[in-house]
């Protein structure tokens, strides 16, 4: 009884004060700890923003939606951030691409990465061995039946936690607004990517020539410029490779994932 | 009588048979040679000569950078054809310098025989170091390292290594018989420069005619030839001491820990060469053999050429083979194809055929720890293998996870085919860069 008053007081007297705006932050945050702000979970992150020491648009999960909560609670103007989400820029799954060995070990892309750089006989590609998707905390990456790791872009949230685990830099941040990529990672030569890719970039200069604006070609393998990528649809069909997608015409071969058109998420 | 060995260890078939009774061979010149620059551990050395140079047998080609590297030598004389990026056993391009022969296999000066007794130890050393030498057992750790402990840990009992635990290998085996001389000279140079009080040649039980010889050979010298019973990973360096002085180096420690050296056999003979003929390390022994090489054989090999020479020399293959192994079968490296060379750590290179490479599915681990009692370093494999897989880099550590010495003993006796050393591998790099990022 005398333990339990002095619980009661010593609960009393040293309680913690909290920060009430914390507690609403805690509540609007999305809670999955995926630690993308830069902060160890979103505990860390509520106590940063009522510190006033960051902006409110650090939540990549969140979207703007969250931003405009979390200005309110914490009674600041903010803007969101643009919503990125991340890409796989490989479709060379194992049929497409060539293997350099049959890898017999542990399911884990880093641990086949280890021995002989990886059985993926290009240096860029997707190994497939699914470290990314047990990574992913919203579900929002997938297996092919060829393995090639294939994110949904509705899905992703933009945390980056598969960007951390994956051995070979092929996932990339990419503007949402943005859906056409040259979906290679091999800065090795034309002649080279040839011998062990049917889909990989030759680094031709075809789509460069026929949108300057849109693409850049550099050590061999193009990239979209996404600042100004309005026109790079054009370069799609004339690619001799059949390198460049437009995520909003379908996901690459084997995937589950269907395009949403434009007008559905336009409104949404 | 009971022959010593160490706790754990397994005993897999040792199809020693292939090319045990067979002399080595001198291995002719091939067309071209490519020898890497980095063979060792350590810095890689660097190129020192230039394209459309001509170099001369044991001339220097990359110089050693920093303390723990090797110069590298020219393996034949001839013209320098290419200093580019070629494929390495490591599994990755790697510079080399690519030498076409000029069939004159001319040396760079002459030979001249150096009277040991004049050096004194620091002498032995840099002679040591100059020549290259690196251990021969596989792992290639630079011998001059080894050779230059601190004062504070003096080395009392000096090891050598004529263990050759792994299957099918024999190189060592053949040292010991046909170069005895070289080799017990390399073993009197290597006590001088410890000042060693016991000097042990551990020799395991299925090479009686290597012991019967070095015995004979060392009745007056105060050399002691100890049989120890079959058994891998014996020849580790941590299970040879504990198995040939009882003594247990600690974890994370070094064999000096506990004021002991470990040498293999054939490094000892490379530094009779290097001190007192001034021979860079250009050529090993190396035991072509498996089931799928016509005719197995031990070998002479310069450092630089490439396997499908060897499997040339050899007969030719028998049939495709399903797996190339550079060195033996529980801790050599698988390679991509016969366009590698071989290096100074390359102590055989084994061809299975398809039929030999086991591939059972995995399964569930059915906790019967089979692989607590093989492991030699008293580990439990199943254990940190299943924090590693998980990444839980924390247990990982906290089980002595950094301990292991990758000898597969745990995934050689697994039931469940449980790809246990390649997990604790894949762990303890994921304790190291941890530790590299709290650095940062």
């Amino acid at each position: 009884m005398t333990a339990a008053v002095a619980l009661g007081i010593a609960a009393k007297k040293f309680a913690v004060e909290v920060d009430p705006r914390e507690l609403a932050a805690m509540e609007v945050l999305p809670g999955v700890n995926c630690g993308a702000c830069g902060f160890p979970g979103c505990a860390g992150y509520a106590k940063a923003l009522v510190a006033g020491k960051i902006e409110p648009n650090l939540c990549p999960p969140g979207g703007a939606e969250l931003v405009t909560k979390l200005a309110r609670i914490l009674g600041v103007e903010a803007t969101a951030m643009a919503r990125q989400t991340a890409v796989v820029l490989c479709q060379g799954d194992n049929r497409k691409a060539h293997l350099k060995f049959r890898y017999l070990g542990l399911e884990d892309c880093n641990a086949a990465q280890r021995i002989a750089g990886g059985p993926k006989a290009c240096p860029g590609g997707c190994i497939g061995l699914a470290s990314c998707l047990r990574a992913c905390p919203f579900d929002a990456i997938e297996m092919t039946a060829d393995g090639l790791a294939v994110i949904s872009r509705e899905k992703c949230t933009g945390c980056r936690k598969c960007l951390a685990v994956c051995p070979r830099d092929v996932i990339r941040m990419t503007p949402y607004e943005s859906s056409i990529h040259v979906m290679c990672n091999s800065h090795d030569k034309g002649a080279a990517v040839r011998k062990y890719c049917q889909v990989g970039c030759i680094g031709c200069h075809i789509c460069h020539r026929t949108v300057p604006d849109a693409y850049k070609v550099e050590d061999f393998l193009a990239t979209v410029v996404y600042e100004q990528d309005a026109e790079a649809f054009e370069a799609i069909a004339k690619c001799p490779t059949k390198c460049i997608r437009d995520f909003n015409e379908g996901y690459p071969e084997g995937s589950t994932f269907l395009p949403i058109n434009n007008d559905t998420s336009d409104a949404a | 009588m009971k022959l010593r060995t160490f706790k754990g260890g397994i005993h897999p078939p040792d199809n020693k048979h292939w090319t045990s009774h067979k002399a080595i061979e001198d291995c002719p010149l091939p067309d071209e040679l490519v020898v890497p620059l980095s063979q060792h551990i350590g810095a890689p050395s660097v190129a020192c000569v230039e394209v459309g140079q001509h170099v001369a047998k044991g001339q220097e080609i990359g110089s050693a950078k920093g303390f723990v590297s090797v110069p590298v030598h020219a393996s034949t004389s001839g013209e320098v054809v290419a200093i580019e990026n070629r494929p390495h056993p490591f599994g990755t391009s790697l510079p080399a310098v690519v030498i076409k022969p000029d069939g004159e296999d001319s040396w760079s000066y002459n030979l001249q025989f150096t009277d040991p007794g004049s050096l004194t130890a620091d002498e032995v050393i840099e002679k040591v170091r100059q020549a290259g030498v690196v251990g021969m057992g596989g792992a290639a750790f630079p011998a001059h390292v080894k050779m230059s402990p601190p004062p504070e840990k003096p080395i009392r009992t000096l090891l050598f290594n004529g263990v050759e635990c792994e299957p099918y290998l024999t190189s060592d085996h053949r040292m010991m018989l046909e170069e005895s001389e070289r080799v017990l000279q390399g073993v009197a140079l290597l006590q001088y420069v410890y000042g060693a009080e016991r000097v042990v040649i551990g020799i395991e039980a299925n090479k009686p005619d290597a012991i019967a010889l070095l015995k004979k050979q060392c009745a007056d010298a105060p050399v002691e030839i100890l049989p120890l019973a079959v058994k891998y990973p014996q020849g580790a360096e941590k299970q040879l001491i504990a198995a040939a002085t009882g003594r247990e180096v600690p974890s994370g420690g070094l064999p000096m820990d506990v004021g002991v050296a470990v040498h293999n056999v054939s490094t000892a003979a490379a530094v009779t060469d290097a001190v007192m003929l001034g021979r860079p390390l250009i050529e090993r022994v190396c035991t072509v053999t498996g089931p799928a090489i016509r005719e197995p054989k031990n070998l002479r090999v310069r450092i630089g050429m490439p396997l499908s020479h060897l499997v040339e020399v050899c007969g030719g293959l028998v049939e495709e083979p399903g797996k190339i192994i550079l060195g033996g079968p529980m801790m050599g490296f698988t390679q991509l194809g016969f366009d590698v060379p071989v290096i100074r750590g390359s102590s055989g290179l084994l061809l299975l055929r398809e039929e030999d490479i086991a591939k059972s599915p995995e399964g569930p681990c059915i906790r019967c720890a089979r692989c607590v009692q093989a492991c030699p370093m008293n580990l439990l494999p199943t254990t940190i293998a299943a924090y590693a897989r998980r990444n839980l880099v924390a247990e990982t550590e906290e089980y002595c996870a950094m301990d292991c010495i990758e000898c597969g003993s745990c995934s050689y006796v697994c039931p469940a085919s449980i790809p246990l050393v390649q997990s604790i591998r894949h762990g303890k790099a994921a304790v190291l860069a941890k530790k590299r990022n709290a650095l940062l």
